[in-house]
Formats: structure tokens, sequence, C-alpha cells
């Protein structure tokens, strides 16, 4: 795997410190994404990482303004001097609350936003949305305005908008916060199957580990602005628990109650990370 | 005490988001408003504080009916802390933001300033004082919402969606703040679909469906039972979900949070550890 891994996303050293701010957002971070990956970011609340995903779609330094340090290359464009509108042709971002994201008249509409402003034909246009619509589960839903929506729905119309600019990679932060679990699983769902159907990167900012785990294989952590811990989401989760539960990360309950188990020296073995999983191996012991 | 009345709502669109919906909030009450997406859960937060009123039934705050009040002598009694900070922060500083809501009612310089400084300490948001509340991170302008509308220690505290964007700190924080106010005799709503918080924080939960309430109970009783869970489109807490599949060996199946699970598993496993010792 790791011969034929061509990267997406690579950083060096990069720093950033928004202007009037006391504290640096980010700093030292050494970063390389493979293409394909499903990587979730995660910390405590002001950990940096909205900060960082801001650096790798353009907006820092672009639109906010304060000292850059190091190096980050996205897709092969150098992020410090490439145009915005550049860098929004290969990095989508969706945002938390798609109520700030959509504003179109109807759906259809809102999808065809993003390629219309990059000066595509009628014809492109028209082959993007119906793409973008269809691989989203939203053709159905282009008639109607996005306020007539549920949440669920505007968060998949806020996909398609995205991916309508044919992206080589989507960030999501925390696109599931207004969401209802079901749903909230279904737009997790949805950008999985970006990943495997198209081959797109991507990122997604969560602080339930337990709604991502199923999708993402790797997991990053930051703290203070730095990256503390980055590696496979089960061997991360197994080797550095107590680290993640000081910052306060959210790891999923079954996990806890392991690794409380386990310190007990009740029972041994690698921390869980789905129900099922703690469920066979709790049953296992008792019924021997 | 605030009382609903055979609620029903309709918005000018014809849709009708409620239908009566009977329902009474008192001093030292927890409740978790919880249902699908579209349920009706905002929109019943903004019938107690008079932003709505009904077009059918009545609600009445302390005895007044919030048809014939005004929405600023109920908010003196009724906060409503909103799902999206930004539609309630405009003010240069965190300090200013907080201290707003007391100077409109009047409070002298001194209670303000006091008041500001113990909120502020109490939601870990103290060094942010003189910050633009547009510098902070999303979770940390959600607190600051909040913290605007708790300064004014209202009876009634309504919370739509507090723990989004949230880590596991600040959570633990906001549960401990609850667990304050309501034994001090103040009502917590809080509107969530958060269920891994309400399994922690146990709540008298109410369970919203297409407008209606469809079952209401205590945390395990409503989010340990598959009917009621997933006709408010809701999952289950990983805990009901793990006791689910451990009854068999004897274990209650109404378990939804982790500290109970710990207990429970301890008793259980200590004695099977205890049992091949004796045997082997």
């Amino acid at each position: 795997m790791a011969e034929s891994r061509r990267e997406i996303v690579v950083a060096k050293n990069l720093g950033f410190k928004y202007s009037g701010a006391k504290k640096t957002a980010i700093q030292g971070i050494d970063l390389s994404i493979g293409v394909g990956e499903f990587i979730l970011l995660t910390g405590p609340s002001g950990c940096g990482k909205t900060s960082l995903c801001r650096c790798l779609n353009g907006l820092i330094p672009n639109f906010y303004q304060g000292e850059w340090t190091g190096q980050l290359h996205v897709d092969g464009l150098d992020i410090t001097t490439q145009p915005t509108s550049e860098l929004s042709r290969k990095i989508g971002y969706v945002f938390q609350n798609p109520e700030n994201q959509l504003f179109a008249l109807t759906v259809e509409k809102d999808v065809a936003f993003g390629p219309e402003n990059l000066g595509y034909s009628r014809d492109e246009i028209r082959k993007r949305v119906n793409e973008a619509m269809k691989i989203t589960g939203t053709l159905a839903l282009k008639e109607l305005a996005p306020y007539e929506l549920s949440g669920g729905q505007q968060q998949r119309v806020a996909l398609a908008g995205v991916l309508a600019m044919k992206p080589s990679i989507i960030v999501l932060d925390e696109p599931t916060s207004f969401l209802d679990p079901h749903t909230a699983e279904d737009v997790m769902g949805a950008a999985d199957d970006l990943r495997r159907e198209l081959g797109l990167t991507i990122v997604v900012v969560e602080h339930r580990l337990d709604l991502v785990a199923r999708y993402a294989e790797r997991i990053i952590v930051m703290d203070g602005g730095r990256i503390v811990a980055d590696g496979n989401l089960e061997e991360v989760l197994d080797e550095q628990f107590d680290t993640l539960e000081g910052l306060g990360v959210g790891v999923p309950r079954v996990s806890l109650l392991w690794s409380m188990l386990r310190r007990d020296g009740l029972l041994k073995g690698k921390v869980p990370t789905h129900v099922e999983d703690a469920a066979s191996a709790l049953s296992g012991m008792m019924t021997h | 005490m605030i009382r609903l009345e055979r609620v029903s709502f309709r918005y000018p669109s014809g849709l009708l988001a409620l239908h009566d919906i009977d329902l009474t909030i008192q001093g030292g009450d927890f409740l978790a408003i919880m249902g699908e997406n579209g349920a009706g859960k905002t929109t019943l937060a903004k019938q107690l504080n008079g932003l709505l009123k009904p077009s059918e039934g009545r609600v009445t705050v302390d005895g007044e009916d919030t048809r014939k009040v005004s929405v600023a002598h109920l908010a003196r009694k009724v906060g409503l802390v909103f799902q999206n900070p930004d539609h309630l922060l405009f003010s240069e500083t965190v300090k200013d933001e907080v201290a707003f809501g007391l100077k409109n009612f009047g409070f002298t310089p001194e209670v303000v300033e006091k008041q500001v400084g113990r909120t502020l300490e109490a939601l870990g948001l103290a060094e942010y004082a003189d910050t633009s509340p547009f510098l902070l991170s999303g979770g940390e302008r959600k607190r600051v919402a909040l913290a605007s509308i708790l300064a004014t220690e209202p009876d009634y505290l309504i919370l739509d969606e507090p723990t989004i964007g949230q880590d596991y700190q600040q959570k633990e924080r906001l549960r401990n703040f609850i667990l304050q106010l309501y034994s001090q005799g103040k009502a917590v709503v809080m509107i969530t679909h958060d269920v891994e918080f309400v399994a922690e924080a146990n709540p008298k939960v109410i369970l919203l469906s297409k407008g209606g309430i469809v079952g209401q109970g205590s945390a395990e009783s409503v989010l340990s039972r598959d009917e009621m869970v997933n006709r408010a489109s809701l999952v289950k807490p990983q805990m009901s979900r793990l006791f689910g599949s451990l009854a068999r060996f004897g274990l209650p199946r109404d378990v939804v949070d982790v500290h109970r699970a710990r207990l429970l598993l301890e008793e259980k496993l200590g004695g099977v550890k205890e049992t091949v010792t004796t045997n082997s």
C-alpha cells in the first residue's frame, strides 16, 4: 500500500497566528495525507483543528490575516501563492451549519452555483450538477427550496454543491452537529461513498468518535495547535486511550467502559471501538 | 410554572408543527426534549418564552398567558439559548456580550460586573473576557451565548442543542452547571439529539415526533426501548445497545450510562473471576 501512496496534502512545519490573537492557532504541523484516505480530525475545543482546515482550503492566509510559517501543498498547489478561486476547484469545504452554505432559490441552482462561477459551458454545468446530485441522493429534491429541506437533506445538498466543483479533497467541519443520529450516519455514509466511488480524500472534523469510527481508518488528534496523535484509529484508541481521554476527546462509550474495566484488572485485550466487538468479547468471557 | 395546555401551532405556510401538546415545567425540573430533525423541538422551545404563540390551546408562564404579555417581559423569567450562537452574538468583547442582558434589565454596574465575572468563570471563559466573540471557535462562541443568558439568572432556562461543537470536557462542565441550576430550584429544559449526553446527565425525557409527544420518562426507560427510540429517529446509547445483547447473562437491559454499566460488569466479571479461581 505504502509504495503506491500518492500524497494530496503535504505540510511542513506549518504554523499560523491570527493577527490580534495572543497565542498561535497552529504550530509545527508536519502532515502527509494520501489520496483516498478517510481521516478523522479531532481534539478539544480551541485546539486548532478548524484553523488547520482553513489552511487546507486557503481561507488562511487569503482571508484571515496573521503570521504564516512553514509550507503547505494541497494537490500540488502551494496554498500561499494560489488564488482561492484556483484552490476552490480542488478543495471542497462543507461547513457545520448547512444553512450558512445554501442560498439559491432551488436546490438545483444551489448545486450549480460553483461550476457556474468557474465559467463552464451550460452542458458541462448540467452534467456536473446531475452527477453530483445523483451520487449524493439529492436528485429528487432539485425543484425544492433549500429552506424546505430537513437538516440532513440540506447537508447532502451542501455536499453536492461542493462535489459539482469536482474537488480532489473534501473537508467536512463538524458536518453532523445539527443532525439527528440517523441523518448524521446518512451524511457520513454519503461522504464514504464519494471516497469509494470517486477516490476522493475525506477529512472529517468531529468530536464524537463513535459517529466516524466506522468509516475513518486514520485519526489525527490536535491539542494546543499541535498534532499530538496520528495513526490508525483503532491502534491510537487502544494505545493512547488515557491521552485521548485526558484531552477530553469524545471517545466511544464502549471504549471508555472497556478501559475502565481493564484498569480494574477484570479484562484484557484491545480497547474495542464498536459496540458489536465489545458485546462479542464480553459474551465470550461470560460464557466460560 | 410553565404550562402548555393542548397546544397546537401552525406556521403561516400551513405546516402543522405542533399538535395537542400538554406539558408542565416547574422549578427543579430537568427535561430533555428529543426527536428527529423537523419533529418540532425548536418550535416548542419558542412557545416557552412567547416568541411563538400557540394557534390553539394556551401557554402560561407563572400564570400569565404568553399571548397577553410581551416577549421582553417573559425574557426575565425564561431564557432561551439558540442553537446557532451567531444569531445572538454582536458585541465587541465577550465581557460586553455577557453584560448586555444584565444592563438591559437595569442592574447596577457593580452587580453586572460581579455577575459577568462569575458566569464567565463557571463556563471556562474568563480568559476570553476581553476577546471579540468572533475570534473564538464555534464551541467557544456557543458557550458565550449560553453565558449571556445564564448571567441574567432566568427561572426557566431553555437550551437548544447545547452540546453541539462541545468537546467531552465542556459537556461535563455543562452537565455540572445544569445540575447546580436545577438543584437551586431553577428549571432547565434542553433540546437535544445527543443521546450519550442525555444518558449520562439523566434528565426526564420528552420524546417528540411529527409535532406530538410520543413518549416520556426517565432516560433509562425511554432510551433503552427500541420502539420509542426508533419512533423519534434516535439511536440507542452505546451502553443500551451493549446491554441489550448481554441480557441473556442476567444483566438488566435498561442501562444507558457508562458508570452504571461499569458497576454491573465489575460485579458480574468479578464473580466470574472468583468462580474460575475457586474451580481451579
